[in-house]
């Protein structure tokens, strides 16, 4: 009969989840799955509000990334107004996306993963976390802390607040910006760069140290997808997408964000509340594809910011020839390269002149009853897709969100881990090896996941809890 | 006219014959919350926020409506008042959706600045999430019926002051509600005139501008004593909005 393990919830990532590992007759390691429990309607309760309001409530879903969503539900807004906003209003949402950057790319890499690579995956978890970081390495804490609140400050200089700022509005923004806090800010600047800089050079030094992680934290073939500028340059708030094989094919490019719908499917699973997104032309489960930090660096021809397309070129070595990089563990190297490419972006823009334009906002009516959004949030590319009356009045909303794109991509990491470091039976004592544990935990890590935003659909999503041994035989099965 | 004089909180004042309670209570800055009443237009004591004590009178009566006598004894707050505030502030909040966060009118919303006052911490009560109408139909304006805490100054303003009547009170008890025309979209209104000033008196973000998003709607009501002003006395004063 086989037994199911879970861990849960699993520690240090945002929202919640849970793992089971799935075992055969002899007790070893058949599958594992990645459940996502949480459950947020969003898209349900939009329905009957306002497109104006939907910046506002849309960046209410999550408290890691608002700034995107409230970027992207802007874009959507735009589209459905029909209207080009002021160059001044680009440049200062295209400012706020690299604050989020910055602000989420640092906790992820500082507060949740560096603990593992710094103290090892294997220390007591009571010490290996941010807190434990501040004991051992107090300088580089303090750097990673000190370089998120840039990010953060970004964001508040902007939007009035750290965050669910309802700054960014359909047409524009809501306030320009001021010489000011472009001084503060750039007084701030050279600290934040070196740590950025720092940063690379530790997930360097992490990735020789590991190598047995590195090599099965979810090594494997799948598709990758993004946006690229118009000249096939790393972007973060406008362009189109780009799909790439994990041989370094590109297979689909300058999709319009607005038939995303075209091009991904949404499958469901009656284990876990998180959809499954999947390449149409390749069907499910075939379509798998990841997005985020490793995505956008393999997809990109180049970044056009000097220190970050000088990493990008050794990131691109750790394939083989004309390889896309396959393996996740390198999200934590690609997500460092973005946080000095948004460093250096942010000092661009900056030194702009531009972005102290007063005209900002730009007003419409309801030109089109149908209006879609992107971005590139720091996780990966996010879709708001709005359906309204002709008076603004919400009538369909779909969030594609990057957490669950990467959904078959995680699965797969766990199942790889699962499979790597428990090797042999585990019966007749099914206990989890705490460095299982740990392992599987950081596998996750590496997509950042953060799961509050991801599962924000109702209704449509059964709720099957089943028991199932190896012969098929349901042993026990709750419907809900 | 005669002068009445009455005591409020133990101190001795004069006031008109025939003035409010609350009107009397405002000259001299005692506070009393108030919801429904709106300088310039008529009362008609429906919130019940600035109920009083009355030496006399078994029961609470509203300020904005009960006429000041000679003699008379009023406290203004003490425990009871208060905690029958706190339950009519509390009861509002549980009646609609006052997703404060996400409101047009947060940080310019008269039952927020209610809730402050009258030290609302907890709404004791369920939540009923009722699921209303919001009626996006006008050109120029929105009607949110569930922010409407039914206080009926739009009701009274357009009727009274703008002369259009367009909105009307509907239903009974817990269905009651606003409506404009005999029961129409806003949208189809003949008479709205799209002045705007009921937008501008709701105490909530119920009616708010096309357009605008969180905490962006405030309401600027110095048009009404403008108006009023100039309509009695002929004088054209000059407009504030504090
Ligand atoms: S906009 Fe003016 S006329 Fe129209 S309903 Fe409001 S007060 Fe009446
Ligand atoms: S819409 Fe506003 S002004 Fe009219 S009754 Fe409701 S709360 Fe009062
Ligand atoms: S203000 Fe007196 S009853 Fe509303």
């Amino acid at each position: 009969m086989s037994k199911i393990i879970t861990i849960a919830p699993v520690t240090r990532v945002e929202g919640h989840a849970k793992i089971t590992i799935h075992l055969n007759e002899h007790g070893e390691v058949q599958d594992a799955r990645f459940h996502v429990n949480e459950f947020r309607g969003f898209e349900k309760f939009c329905e009957g509000r306002l497109l104006w309001e939907m910046p506002g409530l849309t960046s209410r879903i999550c408290g890691i990334c608002p700034a995107s969503h409230l970027v992207t539900s802007a874009k959507a807004g735009d589209d459905i107004l029909s209207i080009g906003i002021p160059e001044t209003a680009e440049k200062l949402r295209r400012l706020l996306t690299l604050g989020q950057w910055l602000q989420s790319h640092a906790l992820s890499f500082f507060h949740l993963s560096s603990p593992d690579f710094l103290l090892g995956f294997d220390a007591d978890p009571a010490i290996r976390n941010i807190f434990g970081l501040m004991q051992s390495h107090k300088e580089l804490a303090r750097r990673g802390i000190r370089i998120r609140k840039f990010g953060q400050q970004i964001i508040e200089f902007l939007g009035g607040r750290r965050i669910h700022t309802p700054w960014a509005v359909a047409g524009g923004v809501r306030e320009p910006f001021t010489k000011e806090e472009q001084q503060k800010l750039l007084e701030w600047y050279p600290e934040v760069k070196e740590t950025s800089l720092m940063a690379i050079k530790i997930i360097k030094e992490v990735q020789e140290k590991f190598a047995k992680e590195v090599s099965c934290f979810g090594n494997f073939h799948s598709l990758f997808m993004g946006m690229v500028g118009p000249k096939g340059e790393l972007e973060y708030y406008g362009g189109n997408l780009r799909i790439m094989d994990s041989a370094g094919n590109i297979i689909a490019d300058n999709i319009d964000p607005r038939e995303y719908y075209k091009h991904f499917g949404e499958a469901s699973e009656s284990w876990s509340y998180l959809k499954f997104p999947y390449y149409k032309p390749h069907g499910y489960p075939k379509g798998i594809y990841r997005v985020g930090p490793l995505a956008r660096l393999n997809i990109c021809d180049f970044i056009d910011t000097p220190l970050a397309e000088k990493e990008r070129q050794h990131f691109k070595k750790l394939a083989p020839s004309t390889e896309a990089v396959n393996n996740s563990f390198y999200y934590h190297y690609a997500r460092m390269i973005e946080m000095l490419f948004a460093v250096e972006k942010v000092e661009e823009l900056l030194r702009d002149p531009s972005i102290f334009g007063t005209h900002v906002r730009s007003k419409a009516e309801i030109n089109k009853l149908e209006g879609v959004g992107a971005c590139e949030a720091p996780r990966g590319t996010l879709f708001h897709h709005y359906n309204v009356d002709e008076n603004g009045v919400l009538q369909k909303v779909n969030l594609l969100i990057a957490t669950s794109q990467n959904n078959m991509a995680m699965n797969r990491t766990v199942r790889q881990i699962a499979m790597e470091f428990i090797d042999g039976p585990v019966i007749p004592e099914p206990v989890i090896p705490e460095p299982v544990i740990n392992r599987i935990e950081a596998g996750i890590r590496c997509f950042d996941p953060c799961l509050s935003c991801s599962t924000h659909a109702t209704g449509e999503m059964p709720l099957d809890i089943s028991l199932i041994d190896v012969d098929g035989n349901v042993l026990d099965r709750r419907l809900r | 006219m005669a002068v009445k004089t009455l005591t409020i909180n133990g101190e001795q004042y004069s006031a008109q014959e025939g003035e409010s309670i609350l009107s009397v209570a405002r000259q001299h800055h005692i506070p009393i919350p108030t919801l429904c009443h709106l300088e310039g237009l008529s009362t008609v004591g429906a919130c019940r926020l600035c109920v009083v004590q009355v030496e006399g009178s078994p029961k609470l009566l509203p300020a904005c409506t009960t006429k000041v006598e000679e003699g008379m004894v009023v406290t203004t707050s003490n425990t009871k008042l208060d905690k029958y505030r706190r339950m009519i502030v509390a009861l509002l909040a549980s009646e609609g959706n006052h997703v404060c966060a996400v409101c047009v009118a947060n940080n310019h919303c008269e039952l927020q600045d209610l809730a402050y006052q009258v030290g609302l911490v907890r709404v004791r009560y369920p939540y009923l999430y009722p699921d209303k109408k919001l009626d996006a139909t006008h050109k120029e304006y929105v009607m949110d019926h569930n922010r409407c805490v039914l206080c009926t100054r739009c009701v009274r303003v357009c009727d009274e002051v703008e002369g259009a009547h367009v909105w009307d009170v509907a239903g009974r008890g817990i269905n009651c509600e606003i409506v404009s025309g005999l029961n129409d979209n806003w949208g189809n209104s003949q008479t709205c005139t799209e002045c705007g000033k009921c937008v501008m008196v709701c105490p909530t973000g119920a009616l708010f501008e096309k357009g605008v998003t969180v905490s962006e709607m405030e309401k600027k009501k110095g048009f009404l004593k403008y108006i009023i002003t100039a309509r009695q006395k002929k004088e054209w004063v000059s407009i504030s909005n504090d």
